[in-house]
């Protein structure tokens, strides 16, 4: 985590205490008299606003709630969210954990269902080069702090890195239970039975487990935990990774953090063992297998394709001269395929025994 | 070739550009001016400042005009403005006894000190649309007459003083009153805060739920003790000073609904108190403010909560439409990693839905063989 202290005019109030910052704050693009706000925002610089947007009093009060979220792995720290330029539900939450964060010598990628290139992640991206003048890329290799929305990147995050996730409802059990109140209770007694109840009922009426995505974990053996609408497909590479996971939801004021090499379980039974999504063919493009695929419809036909959710895997790999069906395959990729499902992955976590079927038809 | 619907920092570019294009509309036709927006969409202009807690006519109007007339949008533009303005400190609180007052009605007595004065209000005009309006006729200059200097107490005071109407807690110097915009808000909230909530409110939300339960979801049998409108100046005291200095006025709504109560084996029967107070000319606000606050109160009274204008968790999370468009129209941007997931449980629920039928089936035709 850098420091923003850097920036100037910051120095010499980072020393003093609180009280005498807030009377003498002058960030942003208010520090003229007493001229109409119009006026004052037309002569001011053309960013106008603080590095990052926010104000370093409000950067300090997320850094707490961000500490204190690492200090009690999977519990929900509400933090006085701020209004952000975009909109509630559009990654406010998200966009604050990394502002919060954010030094002027970081490396940000953002990505949204795994795509660096779909609109939200281009306009939040841009949200950063303009209010912090970071750079950005998009090679997961490259960053330091990595946005997302709804993915895990497939690539091994590093101990040096940050993911922060955009998350839109943080309460496992909201749609268990509509009340705060009352959740916040079931936290505090660590009575997750309301959960399991509902687990045990899509079995008992499916047959499988129906949860497909913000597939509730247990961290560090005590707060049960929503990672955000990621597929469960992600679960095993929250589990005991190596770079620090903020998570950030602005509209519910909460933020939660799950540290480096924490344990992190996915609610299951014995009998029923959590297991992830598997697809029956590689990405059409790269011939990646055992990652993610999004499912692109072709024509009114039923003629579909299968390719990477996580762009930059994709092009890393067609970079290094993979070839999926759709770029012609080389023989060479028949035999490679054996693509391990990420970093963090435990033993029982790893039966990957659910294959997407893709119809006859879409085989392209 | 891949052809998935990805976004691209072009489109995004052009759609802005074509936004902007859009806004302006006709250009045969003369740009609307901050001043015109201020002056002429006064109501609208109000309703921006107040849900967008920010007291800043010019800003609320440049808003308007950047969201083409939406005002929630607005409302938004004004937050996210707000948001990143310091706070040097919090003013005394206004007077609203010594206001200056272009409006003035109580419904609960039919003539009172300081008098009903109408102002300027839609009430009893007919909504019959005016083609002479669209002619822009000149209008008359409105009649004028010298202030008489007599006060105008409030209606709710005027009880007070016979202890027929409870009394208003006074302030704890040891609490400080809360703002939800800088504290994270944690339940069982205070009067304080979920006025605060209510002020910067939706309209049409605060307005549905106080009309719900005027039709007896949480009823609570209100009377418009007053509604008053006009100025009323801002103090504020300065450390170095130590003392008062007026900031200058602003115009806000003020409305006390007076409601029943039973009293009980302790406490003699008394009214009881709804407030609410908008920035600006929002009697429709204020009033559904002031009943969204009196049934917010039932638990205070011991009142069964029933009614959802009764239960503060619903109220306070769902009447900030900042929040509840931005979550609503967030369904607009991709899910399609989700959906995939779903897609995929519900094709292998189907495929093993139809081998179950196909084996009962073929159970039967054995059935029948035999």
């Amino acid at each position: 985590m850098s420091e923003a202290a850097s920036h100037p005019g910051r120095s010499e109030a980072e020393s003093r205490d609180r009280k005498q910052e807030e009377a003498h704050s002058s960030n942003g693009p208010v520090s003229a008299g007493h001229r109409s706000a119009l006026h004052r925002a037309r002569d001011d610089n053309p960013s106008g606003y603080n590095f990052a947007y926010l104000d370093e009093q409000t950067k300090r009060m997320i850094r707490r709630a961000i500490l204190k979220a690492i200090a009690i792995p999977g519990y929900q720290v509400p933090f006085a969210s701020r209004e952000m330029p975009m909109p509630y539900g559009w990654g406010t939450g998200g966009v604050q954990v990394t502002a919060a964060v954010i030094g002027p010598d970081d490396v940000l990628k953002v990505i949204d269902q795994g795509a660096d290139d779909t609109t939200n992640a281009v306009s939040i991206r841009r949200f950063f080069a303009k209010t912090a003048g970071v750079a950005t890329t998009t090679a997961t290799q490259d960053a330091t702090i990595i946005q997302t929305r709804h993915r895990v990147p497939e690539a091994p995050l590093k101990p040096d890195q940050i993911l922060v996730y955009q998350v839109p409802i943080p309460e496992p059990l909201r749609f268990l239970e509509p009340r705060e109140t009352e959740t916040r209770k079931l936290h505090a007694l660590a009575d997750y039975g309301l959960m399991h109840v509902k687990l045990y009922e899509d079995i008992a009426r499916h047959g499988h487990i129906a949860t497909t995505y913000a597939y509730p974990v247990e961290v560090a053996g005590r707060y049960v935990m929503d990672p955000s609408p990621t597929p469960k497909f992600d679960n095993p590479k929250i589990d005991g990774c190596e770079a620090l996971q903020l998570f950030g939801a602005g509209r519910e004021k909460r933020i939660y953090a799950v540290p480096p090499h924490t344990r992190v379980k996915s609610l299951d039974f014995e009998d029923h063992p959590f297991s992830v999504q598997r697809f029956s063919q590689p990405c059409a493009l790269c011939a990646a297998q055992g990652v993610y695929l999004d499912e692109v419809v072709l024509d009114d036909r039923g003629g579909r394709m299968f390719v990477c959710s996580d762009t930059d895997h994709c092009e890393t790999r067609r970079a290094a001269g993979h070839k999926g069906e759709m770029l012609g395959s080389s023989p060479l990729e028949a035999q490679t395929s054996s693509s391990t499902l990420g970093n963090g992955t435990s033993g029982e976590e790893e039966r990957a025994d659910e294959d997407i079927r893709a119809p006859e038809e879409t085989r392209p | 070739m891949y052809v998935a619907v990805k976004g691209g920092e072009e489109a995004i570019d052009n759609a802005h550009r074509l936004l902007a294009h859009v806004r302006r509309g006709d250009k045969a036709v003369p740009d609307l001016s901050i001043e015109q927006i201020r002056e002429q969409l006064t109501l609208g202009v109000d309703r921006v400042m107040a849900e967008g807690s920010l007291y800043d006519r010019d800003l609320a109007a440049l808003a308007i005009k950047q969201a083409r007339g939406d005002l929630i949008e607005a409302i938004f533009l004004v937050r996210a403005y707000r948001t990143t303005l310091p706070r040097f400190g919090t003013s005394t609180p206004v007077d609203t006894d010594d206001m200056a007052i272009r409006r003035r009605i109580s419904a609960t007595f039919k003539d009172l000190p300081g008098g009903q004065v109408l102002g300027p209000t839609f009430d009893y005009t007919h909504r019959l649309l005016d083609f002479m309006l669209a002619a822009s006729a000149e209008v008359e200059p409105p009649k004028e007459k010298p202030a008489t200097g007599e006060k105008t107490p409030r209606v709710s005071d005027l009880l007070g003083g016979e202890d027929l109407i409870e009394r208003n807690a006074a302030p704890d110097p040891e609490r400080p009153v809360g703002d939800l915009t800088r504290e994270p808000l944690a339940f069982p909230a205070d009067r304080d805060l979920r006025l605060q909530a209510l002020a910067r409110g939706d309209e049409g939300f605060l307005l549905a739920l106080a009309y719900s339960s005027q039709r007896g979801f949480g009823r609570t049998h209100p009377f418009v003790g007053e509604i008053r409108l006009g100025e009323v100046e801002v103090e504020f005291v300065p450390e170095e000073l130590g003392f008062a200095v007026p900031m200058g006025s602003i115009t806000v709504t003020e409305c006390q609904m007076v409601n029943q109560f039973a009293g009980s084996a302790e406490a003699a029967p008394q009214f009881t108190r709804g407030y609410g107070l908008v920035f600006g000319q929002a009697e429709r606000k204020a009033m559904s403010m002031a009943m969204v606050d009196r049934s917010l109160r039932a638990r205070e009274f011991g009142e069964e909560r029933t009614a959802p204008a009764q239960d503060e968790e619903f109220v306070m999370s769902h009447c900030d439409n900042v929040q509840a468009t931005g979550f609503v129209e967030h369904l607009k941007l991709p899910h399609y990693v989700d959906f995939q997931a779903e897609l995929d449980l519900v094709r292998r629920l189907r495929a093993e839905h139809t081998e179950r039928r196909e084996a009962a089936q073929a159970e039967v035709r054995q059935e029948n063989a035999a």
